[in-house]
């Protein structure tokens, strides 16, 4: 639900990085914080359990520049990925307008990528929101352990479970090393502010 | 478009929240929706925080709030409130989809805060409402 104020000329987007526990959705966040520091004039706000953990999400707004002469306020989120905070996910998705789903690559995550996005997709039904009608961009983070040996599942394996039908953007990445952080992060804008631009002019 | 305002409404928006509130010399006033998209804010100049954080934590705590609501039966919460030693905070929800939040320090009581929010809030639901 993009707000746009018409006396401030001013939209602001939402969008949410979701994915499983642990997958890497608060590391691209602290990727883009430290890579734009300079450029964003407030701090990635975070609610952590103890343990680091996200427990309830991480936020971090930045001005885009204008578009259609409207000054564009992007404000990103992570969710917490841990089963038991599924209220909580409820709760930051309300009002999205456009997802990044981060996926883990690893082998031993191919059930748990799977099960969150189907519960991305129920979640987005509770706000009257289709997945397939959302903006929506896939990333399969941790690419980088590869080198290490680590087994990892193939590009096509998680194209085939995750991506065979929604058939959105898909970015191999990795979040620590940055590795298509900022790729992701274009292209999800460009998504969703091309579903507002028309109403913007 | 899910939701936009003109800026008469805004301007209307602005003078109730600067007439009815901002003249008690609160601290701060955000209206907001649930999402934690910022609708109209205004500071007495002395306010050093990032507003847009605020207000997602804002619509997150609140959000959190009225879920723990529902798991004890309880319907809906209207308001919230929390005190500090310096600043305190007081939530209250605008029709379904809104929330104002008021910042203001230990010179003005509770008591007048609640006073002056409901009347401010019952201009602005006509005005969102419309």
């Amino acid at each position: 639900m993009a707000f746009v104020n018409f006396k401030k000329q001013e939209v602001q987007i939402k969008i949410v990085y979701y994915g499983p526990g642990r997958g890497g959705k608060t590391s691209n966040l602290e990727y883009i914080f430290r890579k734009f520091k300079e450029h964003i004039l407030t701090e990635l706000v975070t609610i952590k359990t103890q343990g680091d953990r996200t427990l309830f999400f991480d936020f971090l707004p930045f001005d885009m520049g204008k578009i259609a002469g409207y000054a564009v306020k992007v404000q990103l989120y992570t969710v917490p990925g841990q089963a038991m905070y599924n209220s909580t996910r409820q709760l930051v998705l309300k009002g999205v307008d456009g997802v990044v789903f981060v996926a883990d690559s690893l082998e031993a995550m191919r059930k748990k990528n799977f099960e969150s996005l189907k519960n991305l997709q129920d979640n987005l039904k509770l706000h009257k929101k289709s997945i397939f009608k959302t903006p929506f961009v896939l990333q399969y983070n941790k690419r980088d352990l590869a080198e290490q040996g680590i087994p990892l599942l193939s590009i096509e394996s998680l194209e085939k479970d995750l991506n065979s039908q929604l058939k959105v953007p898909s970015f191999e990445a990795s979040a620590l090393k940055g590795t298509n952080v900022l790729a992701t992060l274009k292209k999800i804008i460009v998504l969703t502010v091309s579903t507002i631009e028309d109403q913007l002019k | 478009m899910d939701h936009a305002l003109g800026s008469e409404q805004l301007d209307k928006i602005d003078n109730i929240l600067q007439t009815d509130l901002m003249a008690l010399s609160v601290h701060c006033v955000v209206l907001l929706d649930m999402a934690g998209n910022i609708i109209a804010d205004l500071d007495n100049g002395k306010a050093k925080f990032d507003v847009y954080s605020l207000a997602a934590l804002a619509a997150g705590n609140f959000g959190a709030v009225s879920t723990m609501a529902q798991m004890i039966g309880e319907e809906e919460i209207l308001l919230l409130f929390h005190k500090g030693k310096k600043e305190n905070i007081y939530f209250s929800k605008i029709l379904t989809d809104f929330l104002l939040i008021t910042i203001f320090g230990h010179d003005l009581s509770l008591g007048f805060i609640r006073l002056k929010v409901a009347e401010a809030s019952e201009k602005i639901e006509k005005i969102l409402g419309a």
